[in-house]
């Protein structure tokens, strides 16, 4: 006999609602037993569209953060970029179920038999961290980016979303603030680790331009001023500067909302997706 | 002599009394996640809020409602979940408190109430800082920002040297 009153015992009980095989897995729906029917006046596909490209951007970004733990610098910043990758993952799971409600498809269906095309995520989720700097510089531009974005999707129409990026927003805040101490100890830090930080963000600096890209799909925009105006604030305090040069554009005028992705995209989908596509009729 | 509990409330406190797996010294009404219980034609609906949106504890915290409740009589249940408006520790009661800080767990300052865009802390000294758990002392330093799960920091008190875990206030 089980004893429910230990979560633990449950862990090894049949469930007649799914299948679990460990703390965790048995997924469900992220939005069980929530409204989510379209609200009148909004664009169902537009909204989908969207849900997608911000699903995509935190699922890719999670998994990209994935292939950092056991190589972090210290135990404390892999249980910070551990905790990190999940938020960013239950973000990138309610979105997916939410554009996956409108367009009659799993989250699995779209997280794994997507091909590369098929993917919307901006170029800077999917970029590959060579070192510490990278990671926590990527970090703070995308977190600062993404809680900009948030902040204005929590008045959404739609009050799913409105309700994924409210939740969300909170979570950003916390990742927004780990990254900016660690570019400000790098950065006004030792001589190798403050140049090392620059170049870090020299690196990362011709991706951001994707991210104030006109986009049609949008139902928010943020003004690349305030976004900005917050980088230049951490690079103040840590004697860093905001890189200028060349940025890197569309092709042919199209991005990474267009489903047109850097070189590095294909090696994260042919890792994440291998399993699944192995045995397509895995549950997890 | 017949009590007057409803269905609704006994189910309520029947759910109220499930254990958080992570934090298993509180239940689902001390951590503030346990929206409400109603009883309708379809059954037992209990509503619950995610404290962080990947909390894998979530699917625990459903499946062992719904035994618990199904345990106590009632033989439909379902476990839905409500997103607004987001969870924050202040919801966390002020029994969940005592319990957190018996446990060596230090519970979570007042939540930063916002509006309008949110400053990015700049300081890489750690301010707000909790008490130690332990002896009370208020000299503690901040170890890692981030612990073993989502919702804790890693703290140590510099009074009695003993390493310990903070809720954070989100």
């Amino acid at each position: 006999m089980t004893d429910h009153d230990n979560p633990y015992d449950l862990l090894g009980e049949d469930h007649d609602d799914g299948h679990r095989w460990a703390f965790g897995t048995g997924f469900t729906d992220p939005l069980a037993g929530i409204d989510t029917s379209v609200p009148p006046g909004t664009d169902g596909a537009a909204l989908a569209r969207y849900c997608l490209a911000l699903g995509d951007d935190a699922l890719i970004y999670s998994h990209r953060l994935q292939e950092w733990l056991t190589r972090m610098p210290e135990l404390e910043e892999e249980t910070a970029i551990a905790n990190i990758a999940l938020d960013l993952l239950g973000q990138a799971r309610m979105l997916l179920a939410r554009a996956g409600g409108i367009l009659g498809q799993s989250e699995d269906q779209l997280a794994f038999f997507r091909s590369e095309a098929e993917f919307r995520n901006v170029r800077l989720a999917e970029h590959a961290d060579r070192d510490f700097a990278e990671v926590v510089g990527r970090l703070l531009i995308f977190s600062s980016w993404r809680l900009a974005l948030f902040g204005a999707l929590s008045s959404a129409s739609d009050p799913v979303l409105a309700a994924i990026a409210a939740k969300g927003a909170n979570e950003l805040t916390y990742h927004r603030d780990y990254a900016a101490q660690w570019v400000i100890r790098l950065g006004d830090g030792t001589e190798l680790s403050h140049a090392r930080m620059q170049a870090a963000l020299d690196a990362l600096w011709p991706l951001t331009a994707e991210l104030f890209l006109p986009d049609a799909s949008a139902l928010a925009s943020v003004d690349p001023g305030s976004v900005h105006a917050v980088l230049d604030m951490v690079l103040a305090a840590a004697g860093l500067s905001r890189p200028g040069g060349a940025t890197l554009g569309p092709v042919s005028g199209r991005a990474g909302r267009d489903g047109v992705h850097t070189e590095a995209m294909g090696y994260i989908l042919a890792e994440m997706q291998s399993v699944a596509r192995a045995d397509p009729d895995a549950t997890w | 002599m017949v009590t007057a509990t409803s269905p609704g409330q006994s189910a309520y406190d029947v759910a109220a009394g499930t254990p958080d797996p992570e934090l298993p010294m509180l239940t689902i009404a001390d951590l503030g996640i346990l929206r409400g219980a109603e009883s309708t034609e379809e059954g037992v609906v209990v509503t619950i809020t995610p404290t962080y949106s990947g909390c894998p504890a979530m699917r625990e915290i459903g499946a062992d409602v719904r035994h618990r409740l199904m345990k106590a009589g009632f033989d439909r249940v379902t476990v839905k979940t409500q997103l607004a408006p987001p969870w924050t520790t202040d919801w966390i009661t002020a029994d969940g408190r005592r319990k957190l800080a018996e446990a060596g767990i230090a519970p979570p300052s007042p939540a930063p109430r916002r509006s309008g865009p949110v400053p990015v802390k700049l300081s890489t000294v750690p301010t707000d800082l909790p008490r130690c758990p332990r002896c009370g002392s208020a000299s503690t330093t901040e170890t890692a920002r981030f612990s073993a799960t989502a919702c804790k920091s890693l703290h140590r008190c510099e009074a009695c040297g003993e390493p310990f875990e903070a809720v954070k206030a989100l």
